[in-house]
Formats: C-alpha cells, structure tokens, sequence
C-alpha cells in the first residue's frame, strides 16, 4: 500500500478527481493548504502599506491506493494537473504500514 | 434684487436658535434707535422643509450605523471586528446622549459674556426652554423649521463626528477610554467648535438690523464659509484622531507583520451607505427643500464621483493595480472635500475639487503617511483633516459666482428694498475669503488638537488608553468583549 500525497492547484481538482475515479480510484482526502516552492507569492497593497504574501494557496490530495496502481495514479495526477507553468505542484508516495475500515474492521488491501 | 429665498450670510448650517426665540429683544432693540423700525415677519414651518429635515436626520445615522461601522470595521483584522463595530455603536448611543443633555446648548445658544464666541451657555440644557413646538429659522428670512427636528439632524452631527476620530487608534484602544471619549469630547471639543462655526444670530435678527454688531462664533464671526462641516466635522475629527494615535504609538507589529482588512467587501457596503447618508448630511445642512439641497445633492454627487476617479487612475498609474480599497477611500475623500462647499461651490467646482481630493489624500495616505511613521490605523487623518483642509480652502474660491458658485447672502442688505424676504448677495473677493477659510481651518485644527490632547490626557489618568500588549495580540473582540466576529 501506497500513500500518494499530491499538491496540485485548486483550480485543477475536478479534472484529477474525474480522471482518477476513471481509473477507480474510490475515495480521496482534499486540504485547502497554503506553502511556497519555487514559484514566488505576490505583493498585496493596501492605501500603499504592501504586504509580500509568500505562501500561495494550493490544495493537498492524499490518496491510500495499492502498491500495484500507485505508478498509473502518479502518472494520471501528472498528466491532469499540469499546466507547464511554475507551481504546479509536486507528489510525494510514501509507504502505508497499515489500513483499517472503521464501519467493518477489514485491514489493509480490502480496506481501501 | 433677487429672490432669494435661501441661506446664510457666511456660515453654513446654523440657525437663528438665539435671537429670534431666547432673546427676540436683541432682534429689536437695535432698530428701535432708528426710525421706522424693521420688523421681521412671523417665523413660519414649511411641511416641506421639515420632511426634508426629518429624512435627512435618520439617513446621516444610516452613515454611522452601519455605514461607518463596516468602512472601519472591515479594514481591521478579523479579530477586531467586533471592538470597531461596539465602538462606533456605542459613540452613537452615548454621543446622543451627551448632545441632547448639554451638548446641543453649548453649541447653539448664546455663552457667557466674554466667551460667547466660543462656547453656548446651558439655557437649553436638558433641553430646557425648547418647547415641542418651538421653531428656530433656518438661511431664509422668516423660514423655519421645528427646533426638535434640528435638535436631532445636529445630534447625528456629534455622533458620527465623535465615532469619526477613534479610527485612527483602532486595533489598540481601551473599550472603558471610548466611553469616557464619547462622553468628554463632543462636550469639550465638538460642541463648542460647533458654536464657533455655527452659531449667529438669524437671517431675520441681521436683516432687522444691518448695522448692530452680530453676536455670532469666533469662526463665523471670521466671514468663513462652512456648510456642512468640513471644519467642524472633518478636520476636527482628523486632529483628535491624529493626536490620539500619536499618543497610543504604533500597533505592535506595524510596519513589520501583515495587517491586511479582512473585508474589504464590508467596507466597500461601508462606503456606499456613507456616501447615500452624506445627502442628508449635505442636503441636510441647507435646513430647507430648495434649490440649494438640489445644488448640495449634485455636488454629493459629482465631487465624490470625481475624487473616487482620480484616487482609481493614480494608483493605478504608481502602484500598478486599481484596487477596491483605494477607489472607496477616493470616494469618502470626495464625500468629505466637497462637504464644506456643497451649498457653495457649482457642480463643475465640487468636480475639479473632487479630482484634487482624490490625489491629494492619496499622496498623504501613501507616502506621506509612511514617511512619517505614524500609525493612523484607518486614515482618519490621512483622508478626513486632509480632504476638510482642502475642501475647506477652496471652498473660498470656488463658491466665486464668476466660477458657477452660490455666492454668499448678504443678510443686511435684505430690508433695503422694502421686502425683508429678498436679499442680495454679497460682492466677492477672492483673498478676504480665502483668509477667513485659511484662520478658520488654523483655528479649528488649534482647538481640536488642545481639546483632544486635553481629553486624552485625563482619560490616560484615570482608565488609561491603550490596552496590555497580551490583550492586543489576542485581538480586542475577545479580550475586551468577549465575543468573535465569526465562529466559523
């Protein structure tokens, strides 16, 4: 089992949502997050006192998937939530040592 | 001669609260050392006029509450919210209060002998010796309306002057030093600034008699020209609150952590429901439902559409991006240059003012301001004294007949044809005017500066000013309400 952490922009959710629930993925986790890689944040103004805002927001998917699916689901984010300019975005996969449903109690493969 | 059925000789919204009905001898005495008498006619109340007086009160308290309660409550962070909108609540309360119960005597009755040009007496405190029926006259030979409803239409004046100030030191300020503020100061500085600037005799006690001296407020007294307030409201609130700010210093954190508003959507509903009110406010001032409310209204609307213009184009052309703030903040600008010349000045002069106002306040909230290092949290100096100076001088130029102005009545001039309710206007000349605008803004700006410092300086002694720097931090909605704005 496979942990994808994905930050993409916010407005390239439903393309990636629609494009990994295709491929049947069946749930994922979605966070309003703000962070900074290399593209810069901007400059806000207010009556000429200017704020330099760092941290843009972007939008974190954490998505638990089989081992086997996890390249097709790195590749299907890639290709959806690409623009080709700065910011968008990185995946990170990590392992997941356990899983558990709470409504059933079935653990790890069946559980996702 | 012309018919004019209309206001002042050099003031703006005052009225003949003294000697027409306190003291109607002064009235006559005068002439009665002449032969031939004049008499004044019969003070008569126009349902008109006093409609026009009676919407004109409730819409200028449409601009504090709520009006100026989100255009200052939406530029603070979130987590003090709350502190602005009580605050601004509260004044309004205590401030009506104060002005009903001796604020409105101070102002516009006649004072103590030796000091009548700057403060009223308290004939009328309480509102004792104001009968329900009782009619004070307006700008108009024998016109009048009913003392009740001016009574009123002034109170908003006092509420919405006081609430004015306390934006320069939002995000800091003691809730227990508001109070005592709200109390102390339309006493101490609004009140009697009121009385220099608005307090005269009459039309019908100067057109009885030309030649007496008039016994009328230092700054009235000066020939300057104010018709709703860019004196009396604006700069006065701009100094006290300038002066307040200074004395509470910085926010902790200005200059150095990001102290963005936090709606800038409820300041622009703030601005806009001014900017509405401000016709009663300016229309208002003219006491009657005439041409010169119409004048009032197009200049409330040309001037504040001018300044809101050319505050969008120079930030766009220095900083790059128009942005909402800065056009409403162009707009309240334009709102406070053209109310002291909004029964003077024609359209095409309240618009040129307004354009200027736009720039000039940008300049002071921008570089000025920054420069300069204070921190006048909402620019209450920055657009409400700068924009009033403005306004307040060049309304001696522009109310110029040559320039499409008014002009001013000349009350003595009245009874010389025979019919008291004509009169003249009087000759205009540029630099007289100009030095009676320019000693009444010195004056206003001495008073309110002294008076504030004084305020201030007592209620430092017994409540303090500025809240503990762990209060602060939390935000004022919390610790000094107990309450947030949203609990989402």
């Amino acid at each position: 089992m496979k942990l994808v952490i994905a930050i993409i922009k916010p407005f390239k959710l439903e393309e990636v949502r629609k494009a990994l629930d295709e491929m049947g993925i069946e749930g994922l986790t979605v966070s309003e997050v703000k962070g900074y890689g290399r593209q810069k944040g901007h400059t806000e103004i207010y009556r000429g006192a200017e704020y330099e805002v760092t941290f843009v927001p972007k939008l974190k998917l954490e998505i638990a998937v089989p081992s086997e699916s996890v390249n097709k689901v790195v590749d299907v984010i890639t290709a959806m939530a690409k623009t080709g300019q700065i910011g968008d975005g990185k995946i990170f996969v990590t392992p997941i040592e356990q899983t558990v449903r709470i409504r059933t109690g079935e653990t790890d493969d069946a559980a996702l | 001669m012309q018919a004019l059925n209309r206001f002042l000789l050099f003031a703006g919204a005052a009225l003949a609260a003294t000697a027409t009905l306190v003291d109607p001898s002064w009235a006559q005495e005068a002439p009665a050392a002449a032969a031939g008498a004049i008499t004044a006619p019969e003070l008569t109340v126009n349902k008109g006029d006093n409609t026009w007086m009676l919407m004109s009160t409730v819409i200028v308290l449409l601009m504090t509450i709520p009006g100026l309660a989100l255009f200052y409550g939406g530029m603070v962070r979130s987590k003090n919210m709350l502190s602005l909108l009580t605050q601004v609540m509260a004044i309004q309360c205590i401030a009506l209060i104060v002005w009903f119960c001796w604020g409105y005597s101070i102002a516009f009755t006649t004072g103590p002998e030796g000091f009548d040009q700057y403060f009223g007496g308290l004939s009328k405190a309480f509102l004792a010796n104001v009968a329900i029926g009782a009619k004070v006259e307006t700008f108009s030979v024998g016109v009048a309306i009913h003392e009740l409803i001016f009574i009123c239409f002034q109170a908003t004046f006092c509420a919405i002057t006081t609430a004015l100030a306390i934006g320069a030191f939002a995000e800091r300020v003691k809730f227990s030093a508001i109070v005592a503020f709200a109390i102390l100061w339309p006493t101490v500085v609004y009140a009697p600034l009121v009385h220099m600037v608005w307090f005269w005799p009459g039309p019908s006690a100067i057109a009885t008699a030309p030649d007496a001296p008039v016994a009328s407020g230092l700054i009235w007294g000066f020939g300057a020209l104010d018709f709703a307030g860019g004196t009396v409201v604006h700069i006065n609130a701009g100094i006290a609150g300038l002066v307040g700010a200074l004395l509470l210093g910085r926010r902790i954190g200005y200059g150095k952590e990001p102290m963005p508003p936090h709606s800038l959507t409820l300041t622009m509903v703030g601005a806009a429901l001014l900017w509405v009110g401000w016709f009663g406010f300016n229309g208002g001032s003219n006491l009657e439902a005439n041409e010169y409310a119409g004048l009032a209204m197009a200049n409330t609307f040309i001037a504040t559409a001018g300044a809101g213009v050319s505050w969008m184009l120079i930030e766009w052309l220095f900083k790059g991006k128009p942005s909402l703030l800065g056009l409403v903040s162009g707009v309240v600008a334009g709102l406070v240059a053209v109310t002291p010349a909004s029964g003077f000045a024609g359209p095409m002069g309240a618009l040129v003012l307004g354009l200027l106002a736009g720039v000039v306040c940008f300049f002071f909230c921008t570089a000025v301001k920054s420069a300069l290092g204070y921190d006048d949290t909402l620019d209450v100096f920055g657009i409400h004294a700068v924009a009033g100076i403005l306004g307040a001088i060049l309304t001696g130029i522009l109310v110029d007949p040559a320039l499409g102005g008014a002009g001013v009545v000349d009350y003595t001039s009245c009874a010389k044809d025979g019919d008291i309710t004509t009169c003249d206007t009087a000759a205009y000349d540029m630099m007289t005017q100009l030095i009676a605008q320019t000693k009444a803004v010195l004056v206003a700006i001495a008073w309110s500066a002294i008076g504030s410092l004084a305020v201030y300086i007592v209620i430092a002694v017994i409540f303090g000013l500025r809240v503990s720097e762990e209060k602060e931090r939390e935000g004022l909605d919390i610790s000094e309400h107990g309450e947030r704005a949203y609990n989402m």
